[in-house]
């Protein structure tokens, strides 16, 4: 078959031709992008204008007028005639201050450790080509806090018989559930370890009611009451082992109460370090400590509150939905002022409840409200056939969640978790009303200082401050945007 | 307004708390080897940390010499609490600090209603005028006419409106809503006068641009007493707490510093043999030892000491001495005799 090609249509390629100069280069694009339309180049040409005044004004208070160097007020207090910008001396003499508060000084390096072994630990888990994700997180989120509790505080906590007592029944908890997911299991054997942990329970709870002299048993305080809910306790371990008839089932059973036994010894053993109360702790190492443990106690916390607003069990339902309302309709600085407040006076006499601890929870809860509502939009964006077609493949409830349904909802509702995120962050500040020194509340205790008082020191603070709390929120935004893109499956516009 | 929010907070928690007032606080202390002890969270000269985080400030030397009384000349075992204007009464209630040096105003009703007694007055604050120098201006009573800047809603405002009534004088107020604007206002020539607690005053100064151009007048038109606290029911740490403060200002008045206290224990004048425990068993009859005042003015110097060391003029803030003098100097501190 002969080609038949017309006339006019041409035989070869013709070459490329660069773009035309009006479509490409820098100038184009200019034209394109600032100066389109009449309108167009007005906006920019304003706007560049006030980009370029705001960005000199800037340099020239923070850099050009500003004072770097100096040993008290004398060097940032303006000559005559002279105008001065930013005092950096200021900032550069409390540094110390604005990231340990009145932590020692000679103890400052377990601070630093803590933050060195948190960064080993989560930069790692936050890279997705980085391995052992598993045993990563185990480090990140079962040893650091506990290895950081310690540092921070100094250790050796004197565990007393009541929380070894408890400690040990949650264990014996985890451990019957563990044996009764196994098939060959001896049923009866498991109701005992019920009700030997659940007798425990209640032993325990009379040991804190009934006063009485307590003696040492290994090294532990304890009350005749919260021995024997301990050893209540250690026979309900017991009867689960037995309960579970295969070897590796019985070693899985052993977890959780060894992991118990490990903690408490490791909290109450004296490492030799000086003991450092929390109201010395302060400046970001504080506000790390409260927006951390904010963040990772409120996000399962809001995962279970989001399902249990869903539930169909009513009382479940009732109880999420009454304390989700509740959280979220009392504002944070009243959260505060009642843990400061309000909870010492609930408290019997005697009984004291560190300041820092009663405010961590107070946020953590608080928290935990507003994400478990952010949760469960993500989760009503789920389509009732995933529910069905995970039940459909016999999965239980805790698997369908787990596999199916959350990790779609989760990802929907990243850009919301984060929000929570970044605004937990940053209320972390509040904390400054109730005596605690968090980063702005070091600043602002700073300027009292009569040594640096001058007209630009509190601007220059809270400059400083601001530009610490926006590096750690645009971190943990700019993160969050790399997590969605990479999860991204279908839904991109 | 903010003192009847502050009041009736303070009340409730007295209606709620059965207040369980323990009764030797000397010994807890002791038996705890540190003073508990509320102060600012910060006050420019009063109570602030210093570069190192180090408390300082004239409060704050208040806490180490009661700290010095009890252990023995040892003022550094203090245990600082930080408090905010709403926090100190609950925390002095509620048995979390012994002691609270924190620029209390002492009024009837905080000394009666709340559970607590006032130790005495440390310092005479009040409400005072500050001015540009290049106006001339040597008294309050010259501002007729004048333009004065000061925040709303405060009792300062009516001191204000009232003072210039009574001295049948005119003025025109620019009243704005926080002292940093205040401040700026002033800054600015919005007005001629700025006025508020005194001590405020010298810490305003401060952030001016040319501190020097500008001066307190020796007005003080509101009292305003402040002075430490402890919690009531227990008469012998109130008295521990009153005598410290006493015997620092006897210590000034007789002419016992940080320098001469050791050649001064040898002095022939009674009334220093008495005060540092040379006669008498004054120390012992509150439970200290009898030479607790050698160790507190080697600790911290005595009254004039402190005031010289933290807001004096020496310092930045160069706060005068005025009502805060000795009686015999013109002003009003005065102390009863160790006797």
């Amino acid at each position: 078959m002969s080609e038949h090609v017309s006339a006019y249509v041409s035989q070869r390629e013709l070459p490329r031709l660069p773009a035309p100069r009006s479509e490409a280069g820098l100038i184009a694009t200019l034209r394109k992008n600032l100066f389109a339309t009449p309108y167009d180049s007005v906006v920019t040409i304003v706007l560049g204008i006030f980009v370029v005044w705001l960005a000199w004004n800037l340099i020239e208070w923070g850099i050009l007028t500003a004072v770097f160097t100096g040993a008290n007020r004398e060097a940032c207090v303006p000559a005559e005639g002279q105008v001065i910008g930013a005092c950096w001396a200021f900032v550069n003499a409390k540094m110390g201050q604005f990231i340990y508060g009145l932590y020692p000084v000679a103890e400052r390096w377990r601070i630093d450790l803590v933050h060195l072994l948190l960064v080993v630990f989560a930069v790692p888990l936050a890279i997705p080509s980085v391995p052992w994700k598993r045993l990563n997180a185990l480090l990140l989120f079962a040893v650091y806090p506990i290895v950081a509790l310690v540092l921070m505080t100094g250790g050796d906590f004197g565990i007393g018989g009541g929380w070894i007592s408890f400690l040990f029944a949650i264990a014996a908890f985890v451990a019957i559930a563990v044996a009764g997911t196994s098939l060959q299991v001896s049923e009866r054997y498991v109701r005992i370890a019920t009700w030997l942990a659940t007798a425990a329970i209640i032993v325990l709870f009379a040991s804190n009611i009934v006063r009485s002299e307590s003696f040492r048993v290994l090294g532990f305080e304890f009350t005749a009451l919260s021995l024997v809910s301990t050893l209540l306790a250690f026979g309900s371990v017991a009867a689960s082992v037995a309960a579970s008839v295969t070897n590796n089932q019985r070693l899985k059973v052993l977890v959780a109460p060894v992991v118990m036994l490990a903690v408490i010894l490791f909290l109450s053993a004296d490492f030799g370090l000086r003991e450092v109360p929390t109201h010395l702790w302060g400046g970001l190492s504080l506000t790390l400590v409260v927006a951390i443990t904010g963040i990772a106690a409120s996000l399962p916390l809001g995962i279970l509150l989001a399902l249990g607003r869903r539930s169909h069990l009513p009382a479940i339902k009732l109880l999420s939905i009454i304390f989700i309302e509740f959280w979220r309709g009392v504002p944070l600085i009243t959260v505060l002022f009642m843990s400061a407040f309000m909870i010492p006076l609930l408290l019997p006499d005697g009984v004291t409840f560190n300041n820092l601890l009663r405010a961590l929870i107070g946020v953590a809860l608080f928290s935990a409200a507003y994400l478990a509502e952010v949760i469960r939009g993500g989760l009503q964006a789920i389509q009732k056939g995933q529910f069905e077609g995970a039940q459909a493949l016999g999965l239980s409830y805790w698997q369908m969640m787990r596999f199916i349904i959350m990790p779609q909802a989760l990802k929907l509702v990243i850009p919301g978790i984060v929000n929570s995120f970044i605004s937990m962050f940053k209320d972390t500040s509040l904390v400054y009303i109730i005596g605690l020194a968090d980063l702005l509340g070091t600043v602002r205790r700073g300027f009292a200082d009569p040594a640096w008082i001058t007209p630009s020191t509190a601007a220059t603070g809270l400059v400083f401050a601001g530009f610490v709390y926006w590096v750690f929120c645009f971190g943990m935004s700019r993160y969050s945007q790399f997590i969605e893109r990479r999860l991204e499956t279908g839904h991109r516009r | 307004m903010k003192n009847l929010v502050k009041t009736l907070l303070g009340a409730s928690i007295i209606a709620l708390s059965a207040m369980p007032a323990s009764a030797a606080t000397l010994d807890d202390v002791k038996k705890a080897g540190t003073l508990r002890c509320g102060v600012n969270t910060g006050l420019p000269g009063f109570g602030y940390q210093g570069d190192d985080g180090e408390w300082l400030g004239f409060d704050v030397d208040y806490c180490r010499a009661v700290a010095a009384a009890v252990f023995d000349g040892d003022g550094t075992k203090v245990q600082f609490t930080p408090l905010s204007a709403v926090q100190r009464f609950p925390a002095l209630q509620n048995n979390e600090v012994d002691l609270l040096a924190r620029n209390t105003t002492w009024t009837m009703n905080r000394d009666t209603a709340l559970g607590l007694n006032f130790v005495g007055v440390n310092y005479y604050d009040g409400q005072g005028f500050m001015v540009r120098k290049d106006l001339d201006v040597t008294s309050a009573l010259q501002l007729s006419g004048a333009t004065v800047c000061v925040q709303s809603g405060t009792t300062t405002e009516l001191n204000l409106t009232d003072y210039f009534r009574s001295n049948n004088m005119e003025f025109q107020p620019v009243v704005i809503e926080s002292q940093n604007d205040v401040n700026t206002a002033y800054e600015q020539g919005r007005c001629d006068v700025l006025t508020t607690d005194a001590s405020g005053l010298y810490a305003s100064r401060l952030e001016l641009a040319n501190p020097d151009e500008h001066v307190v007048l020796p007005e003080i038109i509101s009292k305003e007493p402040l002075g430490p606290l402890v919690r009531q029911g227990d008469e012998q740490w109130f008295d521990i707490v009153k005598w410290v403060h006493f015997g620092l200002l006897n210590a000034e008045e007789l002419g016992v510093n940080q320098d001469n206290v050791d050649e001064m224990v040898n002095s022939e004048n009674p009334d220093v043999r008495r005060l540092l425990g040379q006669d008498g068993n004054f120390g012992a009859d509150v439970g200290l030892t009898n030479d607790w005042m050698v160790k507190v003015i080697k600790a911290v110097g005595n009254y004039g000491e402190i005031f010289d060391r933290n807001i004096g003029p020496d310092t930045p803030l160069k706060i005068q001495r005025g009502l805060n003098a000795l009686w015999t100097k013109g002003g009003l501190q005065y102390a009863p005799p160790v006797r």
